[in-house]
């Protein structure tokens, strides 16, 4: 029953964003629910709570090993959305309920141990995200919406399908058909080997796609292009850590089932693909929001290739999500900060930021080389992590391949930050509307990036014991049940 | 019981057939409609005589809410939108109409090498799902109307809602009812996108829109 704490809190918040009378005051609900969100996983994490193999909802081992630092990506989110909400002239009702009800739901996911609720969960969270995404009202990010709703919705509908393929394996095989984990874990010798096939093949579409796993990734560069930077941050911090916690357990299932094989050659299939094109399109792009995307694609392929080196591989993983969320939301809020000020994300309309924004431009510059794996960097040593698990397995090519990208994606996303940053600025101000306050670097909207950036810096050099206890301890719960 | 659990299911595809080939914005969404209800029928044949209360609210709610409130929304999203009725598809309707029924005897073939239980094996159940499945993906590909292509993404729905009723019996009803709460709340938020794009962009062509690329 604790678990349920982590998603009644926001829903809480939501509830009453949503009856909150002035539009000035309601973005302030949003830390200080997301600060009691966040003090209560951490409290979660150092004291684990107890419970039952057999509620649909629970805090388990792996949630335990990702949720704190969802939350914690979520808070800065939520100090950030208080003065970016302070600088748009617009009515944040609806805007600051949903940022607060999708914590809600991303808590569900990531405890979710029923693949019914878990969809629920993963869909509710996918359509409460689309008026964060169409914020603006533009034309574009109309176009933007219609993408990530149509591609999104038909990838949860696979992974819908895929799911009661799981069921009736375990119905044919003799059980009872349940689509709890745990049922489907027990019953795993007896699944049908066809229904299992292709439960992971809808599955692994389906939730790659909310992931943003190539060639399944259309809609990440429209969606993160022109979304606002910290529904950016959400989305490739949070949502897409739902999805692919939600891989790793079916994975459980079907390497219990006796096909690990497929399950780690497809998995790193994928990943090794998303890195090579995440790298490719990072060469190409001439747009610093969609460079985000691109290095988002790129990170979940990581993930993915990881999580094909056995336990040692999805230990690892474990990390990275922590560290690429963390650096990730950086990096989105300092280009949300530039993108404001300047009006556009191309590089052909903006550049020499730093002598306009030198503050938001220096911690571009560190996130950018943070997200690279320069060291001492939190992504560094992760990413060293599934390295060696990867060359321990021995999948020394897959390493290789990955390293060749990795290299890729350093040389396009340092090509486009330096040219944003340096060079004479393009000052083409915005027309001057009154309605819109001028943009200034306060501390409100630099403090949650250089916060989230310390944050994945001390995560890197003083890997407290008890996370890198959290991610063993999940990594060997998932992979060595009966 | 079995005989009308096959007349429904018939109707079902033969609704299929008409969505692929109708030129016409309301018959297509008339045809989804007709889907909706027959499908929410069908756990009520499935479980008979064994009915209670939740089968019966799961049967109301499906009804009203495929067969009712979505069409409601997607006819009055086409009002507002002032759209043309006829829909230029991608794929012509004869091509389209064909493929369809390509896709349905594949799905026949396909299910005779599928593992199913004895009670499944003999029926046209598993077979319909997945032409259900396929239609909803040349709608989706086929069509260019934003509204037409929702239409595409509901009978996908509808393909996985019968697709999902093979485990009527185990699945419980809080999980069912989620599921169909989530459908309705997506196409409505789809609704709301809908009017949203003809107000943007003055048509509901998704050929528009092609701002966003590399």
């Amino acid at each position: 029953m604790t678990a349920l704490i982590l998603i009644i809190i926001p829903c809480i918040g939501a509830l009453m964003a949503a009856l909150w009378p002035s539009d000035k005051t309601r973005p302030w609900l949003l830390p200080i629910f997301s600060l009691v969100h966040t003090s209560v996983c951490f409290w979660f994490l150092t004291r684990p709570p107890m419970f039952e193999p057999r509620d649909w909802i629970a805090f388990d081992p792996l949630a335990r090993a990702v949720l704190p630092g969802i939350s914690l990506l979520f808070l800065g989110i939520a100090c950030y959305a208080v003065s970016y909400l302070r600088l748009a002239p617009r009515k944040n009702r609806i805007f600051v309920t949903i940022l607060l009800l999708v914590l809600g739901l991303i808590s569900a996911g990531h405890q979710a141990r029923h693949l019914g609720i878990l969809w629920v969960a993963t869909e509710t969270a996918t359509l409460a995200c689309v008026p964060l995404v169409h914020f603006w009202g533009t034309s574009r990010t109309l176009e933007a919406t219609w993408k990530y709703l149509l591609i999104g919705g038909t990838g949860v509908a696979l992974s819908l399908l895929g799911s009661i393929c799981l069921g009736y394996a375990s119905l044919y095989g003799g059980g009872s058909g349940d689509i709890s984990f745990l049922a489907l874990l027990e019953n795993s010798h007896h699944l049908s080997k066809t229904w299992i096939l292709a439960a992971w093949i809808l599955l692994l579409v389906g939730y790659g796609t909310k992931m943003g796993l190539a060639p399944m990734h259309t809609w990440k560069p429209d969606t993160y292009g022109e979304s606002p930077g910290l529904v950016g941050a959400l989305l490739a911090g949070a949502v897409s850590s739902v999805a692919f916690v939600a891989l790793l357990r079916i994975k459980a299932i079907i390497d219990a089932a006796g096909q690990s094989s497929l399950t780690s050659s497809t998995l790193m299939g994928f990943g090794l693909f998303s890195i090579i094109v995440g790298a490719l399109f990072l060469l190409r792009t001439r747009n610093y929001k969609r460079m985000l995307a691109y290095s988002s694609i790129e990170h979940m392929g990581i993930l993915s290739l990881a999580a094909a080196f056995g336990v040692p591989g999805v230990t690892a993983a474990l990390f990275h999500v922590w560290s690429n969320g963390l650096t990730k939301g950086a990096l989105f809020l300092s280009t949300a900060n530039i993108h404001r000020a300047l009006g556009s994300a191309s590089l052909d309309k903006v550049r020499g930021t730093f002598m306009v924004l030198p503050k938001s431009s220096a911690l571009l510059m560190a996130g950018m080389f943070a997200i690279t794996a320069c060291p001492p960097f939190a992504p560094f040593f992760s990413e060293l992590k599934i390295i060696l698990a990867g060359i321990s397995t021995g999948q020394g090519l897959a390493v290789a391949l990955m390293l060749f990208g990795l290299f890729l994606s350093f040389l396009g996303m340092s090509r486009i930050v330096f040219s944003l940053v340096h060079g004479r600025p393009i000052l083409k101000q915005r027309p001057l509307n009154h309605n819109i306050p001028q943009f200034k670097e306060t501390l409100g909207v630099i403090l949650p990036s250089l916060a989230l950036l310390l944050a994945s810096l001390g995560l890197g050099l003083f890997t407290p014991d008890i996370l890198q206890n959290a991610w063993a301890l999940a990594a060997q719960q998932l992979f060595t049940q009966p | 019981m079995n005989d009308i659990f096959h007349l429904l299911i018939g109707l079902v595809v033969g609704l299929n057939l008409l969505a692929l080939g109708t030129g016409r914005l309301p018959v297509l969404i008339q045809a989804v409609a007709g889907q909706g209800v027959l499908l929410g029928l069908l756990p009520l044949i499935l479980k008979y005589p064994h009915w209670d209360w939740q089968i019966t609210l799961l049967t109301l709610a499906t009804i009203a809410g495929k067969g009712f409130f979505i069409p409601f929304l997607l006819n009055r999203a086409m009002r507002t939108a002032n759209i043309s009725r006829e829909m230029e598809p991608f794929i012509g309707y004869i091509p389209s109409l064909l493929l369809g029924a390509t896709a349905t005897i594949m799905a026949v073939v396909v299910t005779r090498h599928l593992p199913l239980l004895p009670e499944h094996a003999g029926s046209f159940h598993v077979p319909a799902a997945i032409a259900l499945i396929l239609t909803g993906f040349i709608l989706l590909i086929g069509r260019v109307k934003a509204i037409s292509q929702v239409c595409g993404y509901l009978i996908l729905e509808n393909g996985i809602y019968l697709f999902g009723l093979l485990l009527l019996h185990s699945t419980p009803m809080l999980v069912e009812f989620a599921i169909l709460l989530d459908i309705i709340v997506s196409v409505f938020v789809i609704g709301i996108i809908v009017n949203r794009i003809q107000r943007a962009f003055d048509s509901l062509d998704t050929r528009k829109l092609t701002t966003l690329h590399e």
